[in-house]
C-alpha cells in the first residue's frame, strides 16, 4: 500500500514487518526515528513478540545485539556516526562471532570537528569490520532491501548493514510502497540460527584463535563475502519476483553500458545523478551511472563488466582517507586494473552535509567531456578560504584552531575569538 | 515540476507545513517530496523547508534552488537571510504580514512577479484568531492552495487530518480555509480592479 511518510518511519515499518524478536537501541543524537518509532510500535502492540531493549550506550547496544543474536533471536539495531565509533569493538566481534544481525546505518559525517549532517564517513570507517554494507539509493530501496538484509543476513550467517544517507533520506518524506506482511512472510522464512547458545545444550562461542589457525579463520570470512555476491543477486531477482520491484543486487547501471562517462557512486545521490543524466541525455550526451549497492562484498567483477564500454569512470563518493584520497576510487582503480583505456577520476563532495547540486555535478560533466578533469577532484572546494588559513599557517606559529578560524572567516557568530 | 521553498523560524512550523503540502499532493494522485533544511533545529532559529510535486517520480535530492513558490512565514527574515536566492519570478510569492511591500522594503523584487502572483496576508492574525497560536503555517497553505490550485482544499484538510489528533487538526482546516478565502477574495478585487 502506498504511503507519503518519512524515511526513519518507513524503515521502521518494514522492519517491524520483518518480525525482530529483539531491538536494543540508545536513542540519541546521532540517530534516527527509526528505532524511536520501533519503540512506539512494541508498546502500542503493533509490533509483538518483540523485546526493545533501551541501553545505556551504542557499545552496550551493539553487545546486546551480539548477546541476542548468539541466543537465537533476529535482531536489529541502527545507530550513525559517533555512535558507531563508540559501538565499534562490538561491530567486529559480531561479525566475526557469524551473528546474523542486521543494522541500519543513517550516514553521517565524523567528527571532530563537531557535524551532524550527512556523509559516508561512518561507513567507510567500518569498512574493513566484516560486515555486508548494502546502500540505498531511495526510501523504498531502504525498505525492500532491510527486508532482504534479513534474508541475507540468516542465509549467510553474517551481518548486514543497511546504508541510508542521514538526513537526504532519513527525514526526506516521499512516496513508500510498504509491503503486505503476507508477501514478506513468504520472502523471509522464521529465523534458523545457524548457531545457537542453548543453556540445555550448552556450547560456547568466540574461542581464542593463535597464529596457527587466525589466518584460516580470516580466510574463510573473505571467501563468505565473496560467495554473498551470488546470493545478494539471487535475493534480489526472488525479491522481484515477489514484489514486482527491481530494489537491491549488487550494481545497477543507468545507461553505464552504453556511455562514454560514468559517475560510479553509492546511495541518494544517484538521484540527482539520474536528473542530470536525464537532462542532458536529451540533449545528446553521452552520460551515465553506475550505482554500488554493494559495498561489502565489493562486485569488482560486475564493475568491471559494467564499464568495460567507459571511456572516463568519474567515482563520486562523500567521504575520503584522510592522506591518500578517493577510498572507492582506490578500490574501483584496483578492480579494473587490467581494463585498458579508461580514465579513473575521483570525485569527492557532499561532505558534512554541503548540498551536492546538479550545477555542480554538470559543471564535472562538462570537465570531462572536455579532457580537462583532474583525477583527484574535491567538488566546490572554497579555494579562497582554504588559502587563507595555510597563509595564516604560514604566518604566525600560533594561528589557531582551523575549524573556529574558518568559522570565523566565513562569519559564523558562534565562533569564539581566541585572541 | 513545481517546487516551493518555505521560509520561517523555528517554532513557527515550517517543516510541517513542507510534509503538509506533499501529503496533500500525494492524496491528490501526485508524486511529491518534502524535506527541511537540515541542522540543529531552535526556536527563532531561521528554518527552511522544501517540496516538490510532479506528476512524474521525483529523483532529484538537492535543496529546492529555484523555487516555483516562495512561501515566507516571518517577514522579519528579509532582513537576515536572502530569501529570494533562486527565486523565478514568473513563479508566485506568499507572504505573512499586515504590511504592503513597499512597507516590507521588497516591491523592486516583488514589481518583476506577474500581476496576481504575490499575496500577502496576516496569516498570524488569523492563526491566533482561530488556532489561538502564532502558528501561520496552515494559513499559509490555505493560500498557497487559492494561489497555486496546485493542492486542493480538501486534500490539505485530509493530510492535517492525518498529522494532528482531532482537537488540533479541527482548528487548523478552520484556519486553512480561513487561508484559502481570503487568497480568493483578494484575487477578486484585483480582478475587479483590474476590469475597472
Amino acid at each position: 500500500m502506498l504511503y507519503q511518510i518519512s524515511g526513519s518511519i518507513a524503515v521502521a515499518n518494514a522492519i517491524a514487518l520483518c518480525r525482530p524478536d529483539v531491538v536494543p537501541c540508545y536513542p540519541i543524537t546521532p540517530q534516527t526515528h527509526i528505532v524511536e518509532h520501533l519503540s512506539l510500535l512494541v508498546k502500542n502492540g503493533k509490533l509483538k513478540n518483540c523485546t526493545y531493549k533501551n541501553v545505556d550506550s551504542e557499545f552496550s547496544s551493539m553487545s546486546f545485539c551480539i548477546g541476542s543474536s548468539a541466543a537465537g533471536a533476529r535482531t536489529y539495531t541502527a545507530t550513525a556516526s559517533q555512535g558507531l565509533l563508540y559501538m565499534m569493538e562490538a561491530v567486529y566481534n559480531a561479525s566475526g562471532l557469524s551473528l546474523p544481525i542486521v543494522m541500519t546505518l543513517g550516514n553521517r559525517a565524523i567528527g571532530a570537528p563537531i557535524n551532524i549532517w550527512n556523509d559516508h564517513s561512518d561507513a567507510m570507517s567500518v569498512r574493513d569490520a566484516g560486515w555486508i554494507q548494502l546502500f540505498v539509493e531511495s526510501n523504498q530501496q531502504a525498505v525492500d532491501v532491510h527486508i532482504q538484509a534479513f534474508k541475507l543476513a540468516e542465509a549467510l550467517s553474517l551481518p548486514v548493514m543497511v546504508n541510508m544517507d542521514g538526513f537526504i533520506l532519513t527525514h526526506a518524506i516521499t512516496q513508500v510502497d510498504m509491503p503486505d506482511q503476507e508477501l514478506v512472510d513468504q520472502f523471509l522464512p522464521k529465523f534458523v540460527p545457524r548457531q545457537k547458545l542453548d543453556t540445555n545444550a550448552p556450547v560456547s562461542i568466540g574461542a581464542m584463535v593463535g597464529p596457527d589457525a587466525f589466518t584460516e579463520v580470516r580466510y574463510l570470512a573473505h571467501h563468505k563475502q565473496k560467495e554473498a555476491l551470488n546470493i545478494i543477486e539471487q535475493q534480489a531477482e526472488e525479491f522481484a519476483a515477489i514484489f514486482g520491484r527491481d530494489s537491491g543486487g549488487l550494481v545497477k547501471s543507468y545507461f553505464a553500458d552504453e556511455s562514454d562517462i560514468v559517475f560510479v557512486a553509492m546511495g541518494s545521490v544517484i538521484g540527482t545523478m539520474q536528473d542530470l543524466v536525464n537532462d542532458l541525455r536529451d540533449q545528446g550526451h553521452s552520460v551515465g551511472i553506475l550505482s554500488l549497492r554493494s559495498f561489502r562484498p565489493f562486485p569488482a567483477t560486475a564493475i568491471c563488466q559494467a564499464l568495460r564500454n567507459v571511456k572516463q569512470v568519474i567515482v563520486f563518493e562523500k567521504s575520503f582517507a584522510v592522506g591518500m584520497g578517493g577510498i572507492l576510487a582506490s578500490e574501483i582503480h584496483m578492480a579494473m586494473q587490467h581494463v585498458q583505456n579508461i580514465n579513473i577520476h575521483s570525485v569527492i563532495g557532499g561532505l558534512g552535509g554541503r548540498t551536492i547540486t546538479k550545477k555542480s555535478l554538470h559543471k564535472i560533466i562538462d570537465q570531462a567531456e572536455k579532457g580537462i578533469l583532474e583525477c583527484e577532484v574535491f567538488m566546490d572546494l572554497d579555494n579562497e578560504t582554504v588559502a587563507k588559513e595555510l597563509k595564516r599557517q604560514q604566518d604566525a606559529p600560533s594561528s589557531g584552531s582551523v575549524a573556529e578560524n574558518i568559522l570565523r572567516d566565513k562569519g559564523v557568530v558562534s565562533a569564539s575569538k581566541t585572541h | 515540476m513545481f517546487q516551493i521553498r518555505i521560509h520561517g523560524r523555528g517554532g513557527q512550523g515550517v517543516v510541517s507545513a513542507s510534509e503538509l503540502l506533499s501529503v496533500a499532493a500525494f492524496e491528490e494522485g501526485k508524486y511529491s517530496q518534502s524535506f527541511p533544511s537540515f541542522g540543529s533545529e531552535r526556536m527563532g532559529a531561521p528554518v527552511q523547508a522544501f517540496a516538490r510535486i510532479s506528476d512524474s517520480n521525483i529523483t532529484i535530492r538537492e535543496p529546492v534552488m529555484e523555487p516555483d513558490m516562495l512561501i515566507i512565514q516571518d517577514p522579519t527574515l528579509f532582513h537576515a537571510v536572502n530569501v529570494f536566492d533562486g527565486a523565478k519570478t514568473d513563479g508566485y510569492l506568499l507572504i505573512n504580514s499586515s504590511r504592503t511591500t513597499e512597507e516590507l522594503g521588497i516591491s523592486e523584487i516583488s514589481s518583476q512577479y506577474p500581476d496576481n502572483h504575490v499575496m500577502i496576508l496576516p496569516a498570524t492574525e488569523l492563526a491566533i484568531k482561530y488556532i489561538k497560536q502564532a502558528k501561520p503555517n496552515t494559513v499559509l497553505l490555505g493560500a498557497f492552495a487559492a494561489l497555486s490550485h496546485i493542492v486542493q482544499i480538501p486534500a490539505l484538510e485530509s493530510a492535517i487530518r492525518g498529522k494532528f489528533p482531532k482537537k488540533i487538526a479541527e482548528p487548523n482546516i478552520i484556519a486553512t480555509k480561513a487561508g484559502y478565502n481570503m487568497i480568493m477574495k483578494l484575487l477578486q478585487e484585483k480582478k475587479q480592479q483590474q476590469g475597472a
